[in-house]
């Protein structure tokens, strides 16, 4: 559905987005994760043929991002959510949805199914008639993701839907759009919320002008080699931690009763670990194996870039 | 270009301009002013009287085809006030990102805005200028004992002249917005292209530009050179990848 063969944008000197490559499938959720400045909106930009690229190539359903007749195919199909959401705040919610739903050509009778529709599920139906400039922030971004949706896109680019939110109207962001892959839309999503991230994306591709890695949220986990295991004592002393140390080429971090110790075969490594701590007169209490999370995947690539 | 779609965009810019009223008062006092104000002064200074001589009636002529000219000066400062607050409004909102995603041209959303900014003050100063004509025939039909209006001079300014200049301050506006943020340095920045028609009514006023109709044609051809190239200037600026990133 969305394709990317080394997608590549400059500002005079600058290059803001470098040979991206990646294939996005139809009813997929894609995100791209990475700090700010990483190029996440640019690629976005390009892929909704609001900027023009510098090299490579990106297709929508086929149709080249850089032609201009299908320019305009794409932008009919596609839905697009910007950071900011732009809304008109002198018009009311219903009449800032049925400008843009005119704009993609919807009869009469779909323009007010679809935003009655939009604005029930969004629990935005009694204040239809409010201008947009009074409602909350929470408000606006819901107005926005009914823009987006106005005209029942195939494919919704979304950027950083949910930047700026209270914890509470977060969350009903995104549980509406965990709503739309239900409904097995192709979704596009720039966000550097982690946990935002691992909810809504079937896949994660992690950005910093260019794709350092790419994945499910398993993968990414799995690719970080080893995980880390805990073993909480009644004591720690200076023989305990030397005999680990002697056992483990892995880092060995000492937390109050506790040691963490990165392993790369927790099943192989760890019983010799707890063997050594027992030999070393240590009174363990527990044994917890941690697996990386999302977090430190993305910290550990975005800082592998780090020169 | 597919007028459907600027006009959806034209109509959007006129309900919010129509909530503004400081846009929409400026809309009707210029014209009220110029169609009301100016026939009751001539009314004030030779209405009253009985008869006038014949060389006093042929300057007042020179005096009335000047004072229609306001006109072209109304035409040329109005659109200003609505160009600017739809262009730089959709700066501020930030919504011209999400316009622009939308299967529309570039030129669409310009010509939409364009409308927007050209049919109040258009309508407003044809209906202005309609007022103007009646009031003065009224008035000095007695002297004159035929209608002066309409006329061919008239008649090249309503519909050749005030439409040029209208343009002329939209084209301008457009490129003005896209280098400033706030509405009211654009709208008095604009506002600077009533100079040279200001000028040319001085000229007007002194004869050493008669307003007839062959030297009205040349002024329109010069506008309407001046409204080409600035129309040029104007679609370069208002370009989606410098909408995006350039403009401040």
């Amino acid at each position: 559905m969305i394709d990317a063969v080394n997608l590549t944008k400059k500002f005079g000197d600058i290059t803001a987005v470098d040979g991206l490559t990646f294939h996005v499938s139809e009813g997929e959720a894609f995100g791209f994760l990475g700090p700010n400045g990483a190029g996440k909106t640019t690629t976005v930009r390009m892929l909704c043929c609001l900027i023009a690229k510098t090299r490579g190539e990106a297709r929508i359903a086929g149709y080249d991002t850089g032609n201009e007749a299908d320019s305009l195919e794409i932008r009919r199909m596609i839905g697009f959510m910007p950071e900011n959401v732009g809304l008109y705040g002198e018009l009311s919610a219903y009449r800032n949805l049925d400008f843009y739903a005119k704009l993609y050509d919807r009869t009469d009778q779909q323009r007010k199914e679809s935003i009655e529709r939009l604005l029930r599920l969004l629990g935005l139906w009694d204040k239809k008639d409010l201008p947009v400039g009074t409602f909350s922030k929470g408000m606006k971004q819901k107005v926005a993701i009914a823009r987006a949706l106005v005209h029942d896109p195939e494919i919704l680019f979304l950027d950083e839907p949910t930047a700026n939110l209270d914890p509470e109207a977060a969350k009903t962001v995104r549980d509406f759009i965990l709503e739309l892959k239900k409904e097995k839309k192709t979704i596009f999503l720039n966000t550097h919320n982690l946990d935002e991230a691992q909810k809504l994306c079937d896949r994660i591709g992690i950005l910093k002008t260019h794709l350092l890695r790419t994945g499910t949220p398993e993968e990414l986990k799995e690719a970080l080699r080893g995980s880390k295991t805990i073993i909480q004592l009644e004591e720690v002393n200076d023989r305990i931690v030397a005999a680990v140390r002697q056992h483990t080429s892995g880092k060995v971090v000492v937390e109050d009763h506790r040691l963490v110790i990165d392993v790369i075969n927790a099943e192989y490594e760890n019983p010799g670990l707890v063997g050594a701590v027992f030999a070393a007169g240590g009174r363990i209490q527990f044994v917890q194996g941690l697996n990386p999370t999302l977090e430190d995947v993305y910290l550990e690539t975005v800082r592998e870039e780090i020169p | 270009m597919r007028l459907s779609k600027a006009w959806i965009i034209a109509s959007k810019d006129l309900s919010i301009v129509r909530r503004k009223k400081s846009i929409f008062s400026t809309m009707i006092i210029f014209p009220l002013f110029v169609s009301v104000g100016l026939p009751v002064l001539i009314y004030v200074l030779v209405g009253r009287a009985g008869s006038i001589s014949p060389d006093a009636l042929s300057g007042l002529l020179i005096v009335l085809n000047a004072l229609a000219f306001f006109f072209i000066i109304g035409a040329a400062s109005l659109p200003t006030a609505i160009a600017s607050y739809t262009i730089i409004g959709e700066k501020q909102e930030q919504s011209l990102e999400p316009l622009l995603a939308t299967p529309t041209t570039d030129s669409e959303i310009l010509l939409g805005k364009s409308i927007a900014a050209l049919l109040p003050p258009l309508v407003a100063i044809w209906i202005g200028m309609v007022i103007f004509m009646g009031l003065i025939d009224g008035i000095i039909f007695g002297q004159l004992g035929y209608l002066y209006y309409p006329n061919a001079v008239m008649a090249v300014i309503m519909l050749v002249l005030v439409p040029l200049a209208a343009v002329t301050a939209v084209e301008v506006s457009v490129i003005i917005s896209a280098r400033v943020n706030d509405v009211r340095t654009a709208q008095q920045l604009g506002s600077l292209i009533v100079i040279p028609f200001a000028l040319i009514y001085v000229l007007a006023e002194t004869n050493a530009f008669p307003l007839t109709v062959p030297y009205l044609l040349v002024l329109a051809f010069i506008i309407l050179i001046v409204d080409i190239v600035l129309f040029s200037l104007a679609v370069s600026t208002f370009r989606r990848e410098e909408i995006l990133t350039k403009w401040k």
